[in-house]
């Protein structure tokens, strides 16, 4: 019983090590971030990127900060320990995909058969 | 089908070893577990603040617009602010996986600051919006604008409340079972709240002033 | 100082309001001095106010939901009453504005405060029983969850006597919910009410969902898991998804109310449609919530009396996580006609057609469990019977109307109104009764009257088809919902008999109150001494009714799923363990009263507009919040020794009981029929 109890400890142990990264993984994490960050609001200002790719840039600038400090940060992965957590996010970015995208397909149908006068009737103040 | 009754047996023998123990020993992964399964349900509330401001962006009511308002390097340096106090946090975490009580607090101190730092830039802009006459009630634009926003530096406020107990908490009662569990949920909230921002940065301010 | 608050706001010039008000200080009134007189006081508070234990929340949860259940159902007595009266030239007896307030307070009613807490209430009592766990997984967070679930409810009463509550429809669609047109306090009652106790309900899915997750019992995979605990599993998982959107919807409206902004509102820019669509987006999910656990508690019950194991168990699962996942994809279905367009509509209608195969799948599984199977018609049998006849026909209009094409015909038509009564009375209400019939042993120790409880079942049976059947023809009539006057006489043979309807579920609603007071009563005749009292297949039956309150004295081992079935056919059911341990218990706390009363005071604060008090509120609930992390005495060790003693005189109780029946499970006075 005693050795079943202490490798449970051990193994507890490694996983919790896993679970909180270390000084690298969080310098890395921020280097990227900042690098990312700095990437996102150069394609908007800097006045180089033409005006087409600057949304699908910023998207995917952003995505991938995103996932750098999941894994950073956050230390998300596919680990025994970290896998729960994974799939409950991964529900939760379905979940959060059906309400962004449901609510615009939704409302954009919405206000083109029923509102499209009203640009033109709204006065401008 | 043999081999599965072993396994069982030895749950068995684990369960019963662990019986008292477990409540101690399980605390940490089932609060862990809870929060993060709060921090989603976080996640959805501010997912249908995107959704209405996604909705309600064009709605400007023939008022000021994103691209009219938003002041990108303003926007960089709160951005910063609120990445270095990520990391800052991080270093606070380390030092408590390895049991160093003052490092802690005051890293703790720092991610405060730069905390506090972003809430101050935070409030100033809205105030300087309000000032030039965009306030929440000119459009549904603005409204969507200041309340997602706003939800989220709400939620860092929070943090920083929160932040204020655990140094307090780390000061009285030292690395315990229970401040550590804190702890921990402290981080992943404070994490969290920062990619909720990098979602704010680049739908709101990034793609309103394209 | 008092905010918008004056005299004024008591409506004395409301016979019926005032009378009710009269009514409800003397109930209480009598309550208080009843209470007093026994010297109770201390005994609630400790043993139950203060309670961290899940069963007495969960027995709080369900006493709460009956009270509400009456004053929702005064409600609908009430417009059955006014439309079976104001036909043609008669004008009713309710004025319109008192009329919209009553049909409103009865939808929020009926579902937040008496279905949820029903719900809430069971999976409460049941869930921790069913995976041998000791306590759910936060305590206090459970006793918390409740207290923020009875300040809503207390503003919802407080509503009736002090301002008015909305009129807007139990959903309260903007503009009319903005402050233009319901400019009085009513939905600001409304809100807030719903913001309180839908915080609750998040805290408290977060909480099932650890429980469920973390703390079954050795050996118990999640496909060796009850049914019931399945089903509760999937609606905290809905209930964490889903109740975040309805939180930012109502914050929205309030933002509109209380700060002046334009979400909802018809000028600068703001988009009503986009209040519909995100409260669906909720309130879809909302009705899945309310009627999943109800089919775990008819699969428990099905396979109980009819003495065989659950037909399709695996698919069940199956269909209950399907179910999950599609209820986030048919909401639309509530707004088909606001103008989307063919494609939208198309999808949304082929999403709910299809939701409805995964319940098609559940109902066969609990005939084919009933089928060849020694069928004993109890009390929950019987509810379950009537819940497979009646559903079907609710979900059978339910499927017509996820045909858009139809739907613009029937859509807010008294046919939708008989539908959706139909699902919610048939789904959950008989869902309900059956689990309380079926669990009320495990609670207290002692059966529940088979008499008054078959005569409550018939009576809402009967009652049932006879009030909603006339509004499914009036509703193909072309009669709209939420009328306080009609013009054409033709409708209201159909509506006097839908009235005669609602009086026969009141004498079901007044036998069930019989039931519990009969049962009472008879409590010494009625008892349960062997702790299985039905012949129950799952682990809450191995234990003593009622269950002490540590619930196992040693975690069961799980092998395969009804263990404890298995364990009493080898005879090794009610083994004693040689050696009891010491048990790990949470202590008792105050703090949920306290957090729930300031939220109640900020709650009341925030709809009269004095700040000051909404300020003691805010800072009385993050500040006991904050106390109770400084108090780091929240547990206790019940001794091994404390434990054996109760034990022992469990299973002394059992031998007795034993040594004097024939057959260890069967009750004298019920006939099986094969």
């Amino acid at each position: 019983m005693a050795g079943s109890n202490h490798s449970h400890d051990v193994a507890h142990h490694e996983a919790a090590h896993a679970d909180h990264g270390s000084t690298k993984s969080y310098l890395i994490g921020f280097a990227l971030s900042v690098v990312l960050t700095l990437a996102s609001f150069g394609v908007v200002m800097s006045g180089a990127v033409p005006h087409d790719l600057m949304m699908p840039g910023i998207v995917v600038f952003g995505v991938a900060q995103l996932v750098v400090q999941l894994v950073c940060f956050l230390h998300m992965g596919t680990s025994p320990a970290q896998r729960g957590n994974l799939a409950i996010m991964l529900f939760t970015v379905l979940i959060l995909a059906i309400v962004v995208v449901g609510s615009l397909w939704v409302l954009h149908n919405m206000n083109e058969n029923m509102m499209h006068p009203l640009p033109r009737m709204m006065p401008v103040e | 089908m043999s081999s599965t009754a072993l396994s069982a047996h030895h749950g068995a023998l684990d369960g019963v070893s662990h019986g008292g123990d477990a409540h101690h020993h399980d605390d940490g992964s089932k609060t862990l577990l809870g929060f993060w399964i709060y921090l989603m349900s976080d996640c959805l509330i501010f997912s249908g603040l995107f959704a209405t401001f996604a909705v309600l962006a064009n709605a400007t009511a023939g008022g000021p617009t994103g691209k009219e308002l938003f002041e990108l390097p303003y926007v960089l340096g709160e951005t910063m602010l609120l990445l270095v106090s990520s990391v800052t946090f991080g270093m606070a975490m380390l030092n408590m996986h390895a049991g160093h009580r003052g490092k802690v607090i005051a890293w703790l101190a720092v991610t405060f600051l730069f905390g506090a730092g972003f809430i101050g830039m935070e409030v100033y802009e809205f105030a300087h919006l309000v000032h030039e006459g965009a306030g929440p009630s000119h459009s549904a634009f603005l409204s969507s604008y200041f309340t997602l926003v706003g939800t989220h530096g709400l939620h860092v406020t929070c943090g920083l409340i929160w932040l204020v107990v655990m140094m307090d908490q780390m000061r009285r009662f030292g690395l315990t079972d229970a401040t550590r569990r804190r702890l921990s949920c402290l981080s992943l909230f404070w994490h969290f709240l920062d990619i909720v921002w990098i979602c704010v940065f680049t739908f709101v301010y990034l793609r309103g002033a394209i | 100082m008092f905010g918008k608050l004056t005299l004024d706001a008591i409506p004395y010039h409301e016979p019926i309001v005032m009378g009710t008000l009269a009514a409800v200080l003397l109930g209480g009134l009598a309550t208080l001095i009843i209470v007093t007189r026994m010297r109770a006081w201390g005994y609630l508070w400790s043993e139950w106010f203060t309670s961290v234990d899940h069963k007495k929340i969960g027995v709080m949860y369900i006493i709460v939901a009956l009270v509400m259940l009456l004053r929702g159902f005064a409600d609908a007595i009430m417009m059955r009453l006014q439309q079976a009266m104001a036909s043609a030239d008669s004008a009713g007896y309710l004025p319109p504005h008192h009329y919209d307030q009553v049909f409103t307070a009865h939808g929020v009613i009926m579902i937040f405060f008496v279905a949820m807490p029903l719900i809430t209430g069971l999976m409460n009592l049941v869930v921790p029983l069913q995976i041998g766990a000791r306590d759910v997984a936060y305590p206090f967070l459970n006793s918390l969850s409740f207290w923020l679930f009875v300040s809503g409810i207390v503003l919802v009463m407080v509503s009736l006597f002090i301002g008015d509550f909305a009129a807007t429809g139990w959903l309260a669609y903007p503009p009319l919910s903005g402050l233009e047109y319901s400019p009085t306090v009513g939905v600001d009652y409304y809100i807030w009410a719903l913001q309180l106790s839908g915080l609750g309900t998040t805290l408290s899915g977060i909480n099932f969902i650890v429980t469920i997750m973390k703390m079954r019992t050795p050996g118990m995979t999640l496909m060796k898991m009850p049914v019931f605990s399945w089903t509760a599993l999937i609606t905290n998982i809905l209930i964490v998804a889903a109740f975040p959107v309805l939180t930012v919807t109502l914050a929205l409206l309030t933002a509109d109310r209380y700060l002046d902004m334009h979400f909802f509102t018809n000028t600068l820019g703001g988009n009503p449609m986009m209040y519909v669509n995100l409260i669906w987006i909720w309130g879809h999910p909302e009705v899945y919530i309310l009627v999943l656990p109800c089919f775990g508690a008819y699969s428990e019950i099905v396979a109980t009396f009819s003495k065989k194991p659950l037909f399709g168990y695996t698919s069940m699962v199956y269909a209950t996580a399907a179910i999950g996942v599609l209820s986030f994809l048919v909401w639309l279905h509530h707004f088909f006609t606001m103008g989307s367009g063919a494609n939208v509509n198309a999808f949304f209608g082929i999403m709910t057609m299809i939701i409805s195969v995964p319940t098609g799948v559940k109902l066969f599984n609990w005939l084919f469990t009933m089928y060849r199977g020694r069928v004993e018609m109890s009390v929950p049998m019987l509810w379950t019977i009537g819940f497979m006849i009646t559903f079907v026909v609710g979900g059978v209009t339910g499927v017509l109307m996820a045909v858009p094409a139809a739907d613009f015909v029937l859509h807010n038509s008294l046919f939708l109104i008989a539908h959706f009564h139909n699902v919610i009375i048939g789904g959950v209400v008989f869902g309900c009764m059956a689990a309380i019939n079926y669990w009320f042993p495990k609670a207290f120790g002692f059966r529940l009257n088979e008499r008054w409880g078959k005569a409550s079942f018939w009576c809402w049976l009967v009652g049932f088809y006879l009030a909603f059947i006339p509004l499914y023809i009036l509703g193909l009539k072309g009669m709209t919902r939420r009328m306080n006057h009609y013009a054409n006489p033709e409708w209201q043979p159909y509506l006097v008999v839908a009235l005669v309807g609602a009086v026969v579920i009141a004498m079901g609603i007044f036998f069930t109150v019989l039931q519990f007071y009969v049962s009472v009563r008879d409590r010494k005749k009625l008892t349960d001494p062997s702790g299985d009292p039905w012949g129950g297949r799952t682990l809450e039956w191995s234990i003593s009714s009622p269950a002490p309150f540590y619930n196992f004295a040693l975690l069961p081992q799980v092998r395969e799923l009804d263990q404890f079935w298995e364990d009493k056919q080898n005879g090794v059911a009610y083994v004693q363990p040689a050696k009891y341990e010491d048990i790990h218990m949470p202590r008792n706390t105050g703090v949920g009263v306290v957090m729930g009363a300031f939220g109640a005071a900020l709650g009341f604060a925030l709809v009269w507009h004095i700040w000051w008090l909404a300020g003691v509120g805010l800072l009385g609930m993050i500040g006991a919040f904050i106390a109770r992390a400084y108090d780091r005495d929240v547990d206790y060790w019940v001794p091994a020794a404390e434990v054996e003693r109760i034990e022992r005189s469990r299973h002394a109780q059992l031998q007795q009981f034993q040594t004097t029946q024939v057959a260890p499970v069967a009750a004298p006075s019920r006939q099986k029929v094969a």
